[in-house]
């Protein structure tokens, strides 16, 4: 459903992604975890169609991503980083234009339409616009554009930045709600939300990638503490034993 | 097709939801009265016409059409939204259009708005209402051609400032490219080939071709030219620029 190979992005001589390959289906929720700067937004730029590779591939749905751009984009719905909306809207405009640029039309775009709202709890704010809005309402305004269409590949970039604890309670739920027939990648740099709602776990650093497993068995790896594994894989071992004690 | 409309719809209403429409609207207004009937002397002139009227447009579209230009790209990639509107799918050729139609058009309801004028000209006299219309064609796409390179140039930056300043050096160099001052520049080294094209290039005389109420097929297709060019510019500009 989503394939990587080879894929790297240059600025200058800065490898910012640097030959990441990985492949993953539905059911899946794949969180990407690296320390600021890792190349999680990169990565995620590319794989939808924003940012083009220096090398490599990536394919959704067997749709490559730089030659077959508009096809890979309708099956991704995606969430960039700091959730940027059109300020001067309103929710449900923005919505509708979202839902006109997807094409969704007649019963069904009014069904989606919905359904969305009434998931991410946006009725209160609908017609007031944007700019006004809490960063809660924002970001779920963001959430809300990305599911619209209901994606077979939903791409998150730090979908629960600026939530606060209930609200991050409920996108995760929505998250596993999902999760079932979707592929769903998360970033996030918040190491609970990796236990909480991911079936997979990537550590990136540096562009490249240092881990590939289950939340669990990481878990088990740092006897029940995340953070430990993410310090010693991140940091190398003896800053992660530093840092630790 | 629906997507450049889904889009057009969205830009047009983003102008008259926020001032911009407004006091945009009002000051081209007010700057077209003043130039008309104070510097342009409308009634001193005693004829029954607009030339006094469109004699100014070539200059107030200087400064105006860039304002209206520089935040068609420079906004998106300031706030990030380029990268949400980039990520549905839309080819860039559609964005390029649709936000660049509704420029256009919103520069079109300013430059309707002006009627008035038409309104005074027709009570006052018997003027030639068809070289009037021919008139307002050529205003409009001149305007055209002014967006569609401030829209190619606001593709560059994320600094409004920046995309309004070059925008309105790259057009004053267009509307005066048939005169000496942009000339020069070129007849000390270049073959006279090059002098004619550049002087042929310039906005002015071929606003002044059709504001004499001839709509000469070349007109038409100069500023076809300088819109298409400058509009497919555009697109690898936002291409180019979103690889960064």
């Amino acid at each position: 459903m989503l394939e990587t190979n080879g894929l790297t992005k240059r600025y200058g001589r800065h490898k910012v992604v640097d030959n990441l390959g990985f492949s993953c289906g539905p059911g899946e929720v794949l969180g990407f975890l690296g320390p600021n700067g890792a190349g999680k937004s990169t990565t995620m730029k590319m794989v939808t169609g924003f940012v083009a590779p220096s090398a490599g591939n990536a394919w959704i749905c067997g749709h490559e991503i730089q030659t077959d751009t508009l096809a890979a984009q309708r099956r991704i719905g995606y969430l960039p980083e700091g959730a940027p909306l059109y300020a001067e809207m309103t929710p449900l405009q923005f919505l509708e234009f979202v839902a006109d640029v997807r094409g969704l039309s007649g019963s069904e775009r009014r069904h989606r339409l919905g359904e969305v709202i009434a998931l991410l709890h946006l009725d209160p704010v609908l017609k007031q616009s944007i700019d006004t809005l809490s960063k809660g309402f924002k970001r779920r305004v963001g959430l809300a554009q990305a599911i619209l269409h209901d994606p077979d590949v939903l791409i998150l970039d730090e979908p629960t930045d600026g939530l606060d604890p209930n609200q991050k309670h409920e996108v995760r739920q929505l998250i596993r709600s999902m999760s079932e027939e979707k592929l769903i990648v998360i970033s996030t740099h918040i190491l609970e939300e990796v236990d909480a709602v991911c079936t997979r776990a990537i550590i990136i650093a540096d562009g490249r990638i240092l881990v590939d497993d289950t939340p669990k068995n990481l878990v088990q790896q740092g006897d029940g503490d995340l953070d430990a594994v993410f310090r010693r894989v991140t940091c190398g071992d003896q800053n992660g034993a530093e840092a630790a004690s | 097709m629906s997507m450049v409309i889904a889009l057009f719809r969205r830009e047009l209403r983003s102008y008259f939801v926020t001032p911009v429409a407004y006091v945009f609207i009002v000051i081209f207004l007010m700057l077209m009265g003043t130039f008309t009937f104070y510097l342009g002397g409308f009634y001193e002139r005693g004829q029954a016409d607009l030339r006094a009227f469109f004699n100014f447009h070539p200059w107030l579209y200087l400064f105006l059409v860039p304002a209206i230009a520089m935040r068609l790209w420079a906004e998106e990639r300031k706030t990030g939204t380029v990268e949400l509107l980039m990520t549905l799918p839309i080819t860039p050729l559609q964005a390029v259009l649709g936000k660049f139609l509704a420029a256009w058009a919103f520069a079109g309801i300013a430059l309707v708005l002006t009627f008035p004028i038409w309104i005074t000209v027709n009570y006052l006299g018997d003027p030639d209402n068809g070289t009037i219309f021919a008139a307002y064609i050529g205003s409009f796409l001149m305007a055209g051609g002014f967006l569609a390179i401030g829209s190619c140039l606001s593709a560059f930056t994320r600094n409004q400032v920046i995309a309004f300043v070059v925008s309105v050096v790259v057009c004053f160099g267009f509307l005066l490219s048939g005169f000496p001052m942009v000339l020069d520049m070129f007849s000390g080294w270049a073959p006279q080939v090059v002098v004619d094209g550049v002087a042929s290039l310039s906005f002015l005389t071929h606003f002044a071709d059709i504001s004499r109420g001839v709509i000469d097929l070349r007109d038409l297709v100069y500023f076809a030219l300088v819109i298409g060019a400058f509009l497919y510019a555009n697109t690898i500009v936002l291409r180019w620029k979103q690889a960064d």
